[in-house]
């Protein structure tokens, strides 16, 4: 809580003046009683009907300022509560944007996607509820046991032994309650992960047939979550007969005992009906306040989650000024570079070693999970190496101020992913000040210009969420055209042209060779088509450098290279064979 | 006019639909309605008799003690009868509400299960999960609670007037007049914070959007050094919001206080008269404190009311959205013969095809498969090789011509015979939630742990399931397997299944080329005399298919084997040449 609690403070007053105001309110609520005793003790049992002319209009006066203060309440609620939420908000975003590669795995996207959303919200209804009602219920509560005091103290006694009794009845089934709703919860969630099971496997589900194990299995736990409903339900089912039952036998005994001091004057007439009205308010404060308490703990644990993040801290330091301006003709190097992702025991990749000259093609091939993304996503510093070094320029990765070195590389995601907006939003990503010339070359190069060219408003057309107005196919060029943009000295095209058909495929890398300038461009490949022509090319396999050199040589001297040739072009197996009979011959 | 009549008469029909369901539990619902009006009647006769005892305690010396000794006893018995009831009624109402859910659900899972895919395919997962789960806790919610509360809401509104003109008509009148003030009270806030409450929801709808896709895509912001530019952004939206939640919450949190302070005055209005009538002697202290305490709870059964009827309008709704899923029209309805033992044999004559009437897909498609065949289907995205996969399994059937299988139409036999008899990988790797053994053994609850790893090793799914921690007992969660070992366990699957037919979905798109040929190896051992359809993007996979189709627009425009294919020099060897041309 002391994270939230530090947001409130930039809303001082409005915390501090809501409850006040809202204790304000609760006197008129309070004082209400004392004047209807009044009428009765003095201005009826005197006969006096202009003294009860004046209480009502004192009434009225009660519930005039009874509004006023109330609004004047919600509004400094509503502002504290909201502006808390906002300012959280930001804070928690610009906190994600600071974080790096390795905290985001950790967390999770979905994680936090809900706690800018809905945790967030959750707070916001929290702290407004809290600084609304809080206060006001048990100060209705007390502040009736007091009014009760002032005017009788045998009487008042019941309501001493009552309140405790009707608290923990309230709190004692609220209490035993909240743990079964939890579970209720997971039940639920359990029938509900069934139900789209069941949904997204229907295919196979028919295909084996198992219609009727699926129809058994949520029956199972359609069952189970009756019965915990059902049990939780007769909890539950007591709250109310049981408070109704407890606070009218303590009318009764008020009655009784009303009854006796009036008969010794003790008290009037008018004062037990103050009483009486008393009695009522408690019992609608003490079950408006169990509720409420319900609502801050869901808030609590909100805001608890949201701290949980903000707690994280930023994995990776920056210099504040870069070192010197080397200038190296190696553009990228790897010294006996291991990395581990987060949580994990074993090396993605182990005791990597190459070194790339600029202006070279890098192709990156092995199987899937052998370390080819990995590799390249040690290059901008998404992460930082377990062990080992990585160079760009001449200069230890960890020597570039923030945000400088991702300046000069290109990065094409293995996941095309466009931004809702414009096409040339999207391309604005690669560099915020390019020409729509700059746009339209490199959409040439990335053979994305037919696809622009074919939308009716060009560089305008609007792109929808995920770019889902677009094929695969197309967003990859578009995507491999927003890292172009930028100019990159690197360019890495990570699997990012696997929707491509191969003839595209094929008139994308000619296109990138043909640019001008000295780009170092890394292809990461499953295809060995796509790497072949590369002037180097390093064959990953689980984590570690089977192989590096020229098409030509991996294929006369690398196992691993061979087997994944081969596997995608057997007759040039056939061919290769053949040679060798020709030549052994 | 027109469509609110008939709207109402669907909400009618909807109506008459759930009362259908609750059939069995009729009597409780009854039960539930009596005991509510019980207690409903109780509760409020008990103020009365509380005020009968104040008016036995006027003032020193004047006290009745018999007589108030008497009403507390009465008190305490209506007190300890309406509270049986009220607890009664409860869990009454619980028993009523899950039974009926519980019921209605296990339709709906049961009609899950015959739907036609292309019900399925057309409507998206989340929204059929909510009307199984989310829309029928509504129903069950909204439709009987909120019927319950109705009524005990009007028997209140009703006894509370016959109690309160019973006491005093002018005063009672007087009430009646100030009701609506209350009502317009509200609805004049509730008409201003709407406004604010949608601009709130399309800005926060907005927000979520924005957050949705940039901290989804954290990495690509990183890549593109976007932080700043996606603070700001945020910064803009979020300020937006700020202001209108600011009024929204506000606003709407106006309605309670404004009505509160309604009720306030009609409180002081009724004292005021009251004072006056005691005066003139037409009533007593108590019965004021009686009409005090009506004129106190009267509104709340109204606002319970309009509360209830928007609830019970949403219930609606979600009972019209679960019975379209349950009352939809289920697949045609099986034959009764199973298809007989085979030898694989298929036959495709003049099948048409289409998802939608208007887009032919499928057209005059003709095709024979000998038994033991490898047939591969190749062709651009889109070109109906899936929509092939759908037709063969009849999880769709063809518009014309037949699907034979040794001479039988698959309209003929059970779909069960049918399915049996395919093994199918499919592109998009399903695991149910549970241990590896499970879904190994899937297709075949009774195999032994031999015969599962036997498939594990042919499958070469047993090199990762042997190095996991609890073997086959380990729980598979969402991300505990790589693409790939996900594709090796459904092929794994099928493997202990030994079917007489394979159906491969790219099944081995995504594992990686050295994998990739070892599950060939142990494939072409299973498809040894098997008939089997292979649809795949590589083509290396498939260049030993007996036959190859190659289909484009729903038309299959080449048919051949690898060699004679290539030799044509069509659009099969533009497709294969362009996979291994090298770049410069």
């Amino acid at each position: 809580m002391k994270t939230v609690l530090t947001f409130l403070r930039n809303y001082k007053k409005e915390s501090i003046l809501s409850p006040t105001f809202k204790l304000m309110e609760s006197l008129m609520d309070l004082i209400t009683p004392l004047v209807v005793a009044a009428i009765i003790n003095k201005g009826i049992v005197n006969a006096d009907f202009t003294y009860v002319i004046q209480c009502f209009f004192f009434l009225i006066l009660l519930a005039a300022l009874g509004l006023g203060f109330s609004f004047t309440a919600q509004w400094f609620a509503a502002k504290a509560s909201v502006g808390v939420a906002t300012e959280l908000r930001q804070t928690l975003f610009d906190h994600i944007q600071s974080l790096s590669c390795s905290e985001l795995d950790t967390l999770g996207t979905d994680t936090l996607i809900t706690r800018m959303t809905s945790d967030v919200n959750q707070v916001q209804n929290g702290v407004n509820m809290t600084l609304r009602l809080l206060l006001r219920s048990p100060f209705i509560v007390f502040g009736a046991m007091i009014m009760a005091f002032t005017i009788d103290f045998r009487c008042a006694l019941i309501f001493a032994v009552i309140i405790p009794i009707l608290s923990v009845v309230v709190y004692g089934i609220m209490l035993m309650s909240i743990p079964l709703f939890s579970k209720v919860q997971s039940s639920l969630d359990a029938l509900l992960g069934t139900t789209r099971e069941n949904l997204t496997g229907v295919r196979v589900v028919r295909a084996f047939c198992k219609e009727k194990e699926s129809i058994d299995e949520f029956d199972r736990q359609s069952e189970a979550l009756t019965k915990m409903n059902e049990f939780v339900g007769r909890l539950s089912a007591l709250m109310n007969p049981a408070t109704y039952a407890l606070i009218n036998i303590a009318t009764i005994f008020l009655i009784r005992e009303g009854a006796i001091r009036v008969n010794i004057g003790g008290i009037a007439q008018g004062d037990l009906v103050a009483l009486y009205n008393y009695m009522a308010q408690i019992i609608v404060e003490l079950i408006k306040l169990a509720s409420l308490i319900i609502t801050i703990n869901k808030a609590l644990a909100c805001a608890k989650r949201v701290e949980n993040v903000l707690d994280v801290k930023p994995g990776m330091t920056y210099p504040d000024s870069i070192l010197t301006e080397s200038d190296s003709d190696i553009e990228v190097e790897f010294r006996n570079v291991s990395f581990s992702y987060a949580g994990s025991d074993e090396d993605a990749i182990t005791d990597i070693s190459f070194s790339v000259k600029k202006g070279q093609t890098v192709g990156i091939i092995g199987g899937t999970g052998s370390g080819k993304s990995t590799v390249v996503n040690l290059i901008p510093r998404f992460y930082d190496a377990t062990s080992g070094q990585v160079l760009v320029n001449g200069q230890d990765v960890k020597t570039y101020t923030e945000g400088s070195l991702i300046k000069q590389v290109g990065v094409v995601p293995q996941k095309a992913v466009l931004f809702e907006g414009t096409i040339r939003d999207n391309m604005l990503w690669g560099n915020e000040d390019a020409t729509d010339e700059d746009i339209w070359n490199a959409l040439e190069t990335a053979q994305g210009r037919e696809v622009v060219e074919g939308k009716d408003n060009k560089l305008d057309e609007r792109v929808s969420q995920g770019g889902r107005n677009f094929s695969g196919g197309q967003k990859q060029r578009l995507t491999i055209a927003r890292a172009l943009v930028r100019k990159p000295e690197i360019l890495i095209l990570d699997d990012s042209a696997s929707a491509l058909d191969f003839a595209t495929d094929l008139k994308l890398r000619r296109a990138i060779a043909g640019l001008d300038g000295n780009m170092t461009v890394f292809i990461v490949s499953q295809r060995a088509s796509s790497v072949r022509a590369a002037d180097m090319i390093l064959v990953l396999d689980d984590g570690k450098i089977a192989g590096h050199g020229t098409h030509d040589e991996l294929l006369e001297s690398c196992e691993v290279y061979q087997e994944i040739y081969y596997s995608q072009a057997p007759e040039e197996r056939k061919n290769k064979t053949v040679n060798r009979k020709e030549a052994l011959a | 006019m027109k469509t609110d009549s008939n709207s109402k008469s669907n909400s009618c029909d909807t109506l008459f639909k759930v009362m259908k369901v609750i059939g069995n539990y009729k009597i409780l619902l009854a039960l539930s309605i009596i005991l509510a009006g019980i207690s409903v009647v109780l509760q409020l006769y008990v103020p009365i008799l509380f005020g009968k005892a104040i008016d036995q305690i006027i003032a020193k010396g004047k006290v009745d003690f018999n007589a108030v000794s008497q009403y507390a006893s009465q008190i305490l018995v209506l007190i300890l009868i309406a509270s049986l009831a009220t607890w009664f009624m409860n869990l009454i109402n619980n028993r009523l509400t899950y039974r009926t859910v519980q019921d209605i659900r296990a339709k709906a899972i049961r009609q899950l299960q015959v739907l036609p895919l292309s019900y399925l395919d057309s409507h998206s997962n989340g929204d059929i999960v909510q009307r199984v789960i989310a829309d029928v806790d509504q129903l069950s919610d909204g439709l009987l609670l909120g019927f319950t509360q109705l009524f005990s809401g009007i028997v209140t509104i009703a006894v509370t007037l016959i109690f309160m003109f019973s006491k005093n008509v002018l005063i009672t009148a007087m009430i009646i007049v100030m009701t609506p003030l209350s009502f317009l009270v509200a609805k004049f806030i509730a008409s201003r914070s709407f406004h604010m409450f949608k601009k709130q929801t399309e800005t926060r709808g907005t927000q979520t959007a924005l957050i949705n896709e940039l901290i989804g895509n954290e990495k690509i912001v990183k890549a593109f050094g976007y932080e700043k530019r996606a603070s700001e952004r945020f910064s803009t939206i979020n300020e937006e919001l700020r202001d209108y939640s600011q009024k929204a919450v506000f606003f709407s949190s106006l309605t309670n206080p404004s009505t509160r302070a309604v009720n306030n005055v009609i409180y002081a209005l009724v004292a005021l008269f009251g004072a006056n009538r005691i005066l003139s002697g037409a009533l007593t202290v108590g019965d004021l404190t009686v009409l005090l305490s009506y004129a106190n709870q009267y509104m709340k059964p109204f606002n319970d009311i309009s509360s209830v009827i928007t609830e019970l309008q949403n219930a609606l709704a979600c009972a019209a959205r679960v019975f379209e899923l349950i009352e939809a029209e289920p697949q045609t309805p099986d034959a009764e013969n199973a298809l007989l033992p085979y030898r694989g044999l298929v036959d495709i004559e003049n099948v048409d095809f289409s998802y939608v009437p208007e887009k032919p897909l499928i057209e005059n498609f003709n095709f024979h498969a000998e038994p033991g065949m490898k047939i591969a289907i190749v062709g651009p995205t889109g070109c109906g090789k899936t929509t092939f996969i759908n037709l063969l399994m009849r999880f769709y059937d063809v518009n014309r011509g037949s699907i034979k299988i040794d001479g039988q139409d698959i309209n003929d036999v059970t779909r069960a015979s049918l399915r049996q008899n395919f093994g199918m990988v499919l592109q998009e790797t399903w695991l149910k939630n549970g241990t590896v053994r499970e879904n190994i053994a899937f297709g075949k609850p009774d195999a032994t742990d031999e015969e599962i790893i036997q498939a594990a090793k042919e499958a070469h799914s047993w090199e990762f399931i042997r190095r996991m921690p609890h073997k086959l007992d380990t729980v598979l969660t969402d991300d505990s397997l790589s693409q790939g070992q996900k594709q090796l366990l459904c092929i794994t699957r099928v493997m202990l299944c030994d079917p007489s037919m394979l159906i491969l979905d790219e099944a081995t798109s995504s594992i990686d080329t050295r994998t990739e040929a070892l599950i060939q190896k142990a494939f072409d051992k299973l498809m040894k005399g098997r008939t089997s359809f292979v649809v795949a993007h590589r083509l290396s996979t498939i260049r030993d298919a007996d036959q190859i189709l190659v289909m484009k627009d729903g038309h299959i425009i080449e048919q051949g084997d690898h060699d004679s294919l290539l030799q044509k020099n069509g659009f099969y060897a533009e497709l294969y040449r362009s996979q291994f041309a090298p770049s410069t």
